[in-house]
């Protein structure tokens, strides 16, 4: 009797860490297939599964900013991304973060299409693609077609500001380092206002930890906003569905009327 | 002294324009002593990567007037140091474009950059007469239908959805597809991985990614800006076929049901043939096909924003707003006081 109950217990301890351990997606020790240049290839349609789109940090389901659209733009409840589960923003920083979300639905960058900036682009809700060749890796994004060229060996420093920023590559073993600096301060982390200056600094890391997931991790420095360094992770998910691509969201025509409307010509009276 | 500094920095532009299309490879079209076969990439494709440039002073009809199919190099060099001093001297001071853009200050003239040297008269090969096919009368009828709606939507300024496609910042013509050159921005790179490959269009940082696992086309009610793409090798030649489009792009007034082959075949080292054809019997009278040579070029590609920082928009949309009042101010100011 006594035996028979320490070996279920033993057996469902061991399932429970099983599970455990693939549904984090940490088994570090998967061998992913080769790219032709014999680097991992993480060549395929990836998406984030969660709920840091509408905040990055944890948050309660919450109503959204448009009375018209009810429950279908609520805010769904998450769970943290961020290790140690905040973000460390420096006092004054966190009131315009607040600011920011207060009004959300005329600042948050996303509602104007514009280009979603990084890390933000990799966890919308929408799947995103990378073509790996041997010097360049592309990212390719649903979300206002944006686009990131990792650059695998001409490595140089960012020659102006932009939206997605400049990206340096390198392998550390099998883990794409990318390392993308030249950030302007427009774009945010979520639709809940959470910010960046153009000091920010991006270091992500994607590992693949099975064959149709990726571990991806990101490390945030900016001290103009924050007191110190932080990091986000997540699993990143291949897309199976037969024949998956990537379809067009040129979200531009959306939002004329949002942003030129009040500029249309007045019926003469 | 303004005027002399202009000139020099243009007469010196011309000069190593020239120079750098001098020594350009021998132009695309001309007979070859060998065929030339593309490097393969690991994968056994032939290999297309790297940054290419389709700019060209090369017009999509032959000139009228113009009946040969192919100048000779000395009238294309002639040719091409006429079109950059024009363009060059768009930015005479106190003119409307100097107001808008100076191109020779910003490389946004075609003359700065890599440029194959196109012998043709016309990108157009077919019909043989390098002009577009007549109109079909579903054609005539569809052209006769845009202008009244463009006109019935009121004058170019009147709202945000009257002006042009590019100015929007949707689409223009070097995303096409077909991937035409233009003013500037006609820069394209090509990164290829096992089962793909994706052409990223400097212009609204367009990726197209294009499958080759001979997958079906989006289902016909799927009507995309850039259609459904799907692409095969033929030997050395890279094919895609386009469907799926729509409308709203109207490329050279085609219909939704334009279908569109392109086919990337590389020359030598630094030059790529794209040839495409469009079939669309919704608006010609038979397909038609066009010939653009597209020369290797240095990268990178920065990031072109063009929405995101779309100030000309907004200020030609209130600029005609407070055009209109001031109008209004000075007609009420004209009526007699009763």
């Amino acid at each position: 009797m006594r035996n028979r109950l320490g070996t279920a217990l033993a057996t469902s301890l061991t399932l429970t860490v099983v599970a455990v351990t693939m549904a984090a997606g940490q088994n570090r020790s998967y061998r992913a297939p080769r790219a032709a240049d014999g680097k991992p290839s993480f060549n395929g349609i990836w998406q984030a599964v969660n709920e840091a789109y509408w905040d990055v940090e944890a948050h309660a389901a919450a109503p959204g900013p448009v009375l018209e659209l009810g429950a279908a733009h609520a805010t769904a409840g998450g769970l943290s991304i961020i290790d140690g589960g905040t973000i460390p923003y420096k006092p004054e920083a966190l009131k315009k973060k607040q600011e920011n979300y207060a009004n959300r639905l005329k600042l948050d960058p996303e509602i104007k299409c514009y280009l979603p900036g990084v890390p933000r682009a990799n966890y919308m809700p929408y799947p995103f693609q990378i073509i790996q060749g041997p010097k360049y890796i592309m990212m390719a994004y649903t979300f206002a077609g944006a686009v990131r060229t990792i650059y695998m060996d001409e490595h140089k420093e960012a020659p102006a500001d932009s939206w997605m920023g400049w990206s340096n590559g390198h392998w550390e073993g099998d883990t794409l380092v990318v390392d993308t600096t030249g950030f302007n301060d427009q774009t945010w982390f979520d639709r809940a206002g959470n910010f960046h200056s153009d000091a920010l600094h991006v270091v992500e890391r994607f590992t693949a930890t099975g064959p149709d997931h990726l571990s991806y991790e990101a490390t945030i420095e900016d001290p103009n906003v924050f007191t110190r360094a932080w990091t986000i992770s997540m699993p990143l998910y291949r897309r199976l569905e037969k024949n998956a691509q990537l379809m067009e969201f040129r979200c531009v025509e959306f939002v004329e009327e949002l942003i030129y409307g009040h500029l249309r010509k007045k019926p003469s009276q | 002294m303004m005027n002399n500094r202009f000139f020099l920095l243009v007469s010196g532009l011309v000069v190593a324009a020239a120079v750098a299309w001098g020594s350009a490879i021998p132009a695309a079209g001309q007979a070859r002593s060998k065929p030339y076969t593309a490097p393969r990439t690991p994968d056994g494709q032939p290999d297309l990567q790297g940054f290419w440039t389709n700019a060209t002073y090369t017009p999509l009809e032959r000139p009228k007037g113009v009946t040969r199919e192919f100048y000779t190099r000395e009238e294309v060099l002639e040719i091409m140091k006429r079109q950059a001093t024009e363009e060059a001297e768009q930015t005479q001071p106190g003119t409307i474009p100097d107001v808008h853009y100076d191109f020779t200050q910003f490389g946004l003239d075609r003359s700065q950059g890599a440029m194959a040297l196109n012998l043709r008269t016309s990108l157009i090969v077919d019909p043989p007469d390098g002009r577009l096919p007549a109109l079909s009368s579903d054609g005539r009828r569809r052209a006769d239908e845009r202008a009244a709606a463009r006109k019935s939507r009121g004058g170019p300024h009147d709202a945000v959805q009257n002006e042009p496609l590019g100015s929007r910042c949707v689409l223009m013509d070097r995303n096409g597809p077909p991937m035409l050159g233009g003013a500037y921005n006609n820069t394209y790179q090509i990164v290829q991985a096992a089962g793909y490959v994706m052409v990223l269009v400097e212009m609204l940082h367009d990726a197209r990614i294009i499958p080759l696992d001979g997958r079906p086309q989006l289902p016909p009610n799927v009507r995309q800006w850039t259609g459904s793409s799907r692409g095969r090798w033929d030997g050395q030649t890279l094919v895609i076929e386009t469907t799926n489009l729509t409308d709203k792009f109207a490329f050279q007034g085609a219909s939704e049901n334009m279908r569109l082959t392109e086919r990337f075949t590389r020359l030598d080292q630094e030059t790529l043939r794209y040839q495409f054809t469009v079939d669309d019997p919704s608006t010609w009278t038979r397909p038609w096909t066009a010939e653009v040579p597209w020369k290797k070029d240095k990268g990178p590609i920065f990031e072109h924003a063009c929405h995101e920082g779309n100030y000309g928009l907004y200020n030609t949309l209130a600029g005609a707003r407070a055009e209109e009042k001031r109008a209004a101010e000075e007609a009420a100011k004209k009526k007699p006081q009763k």
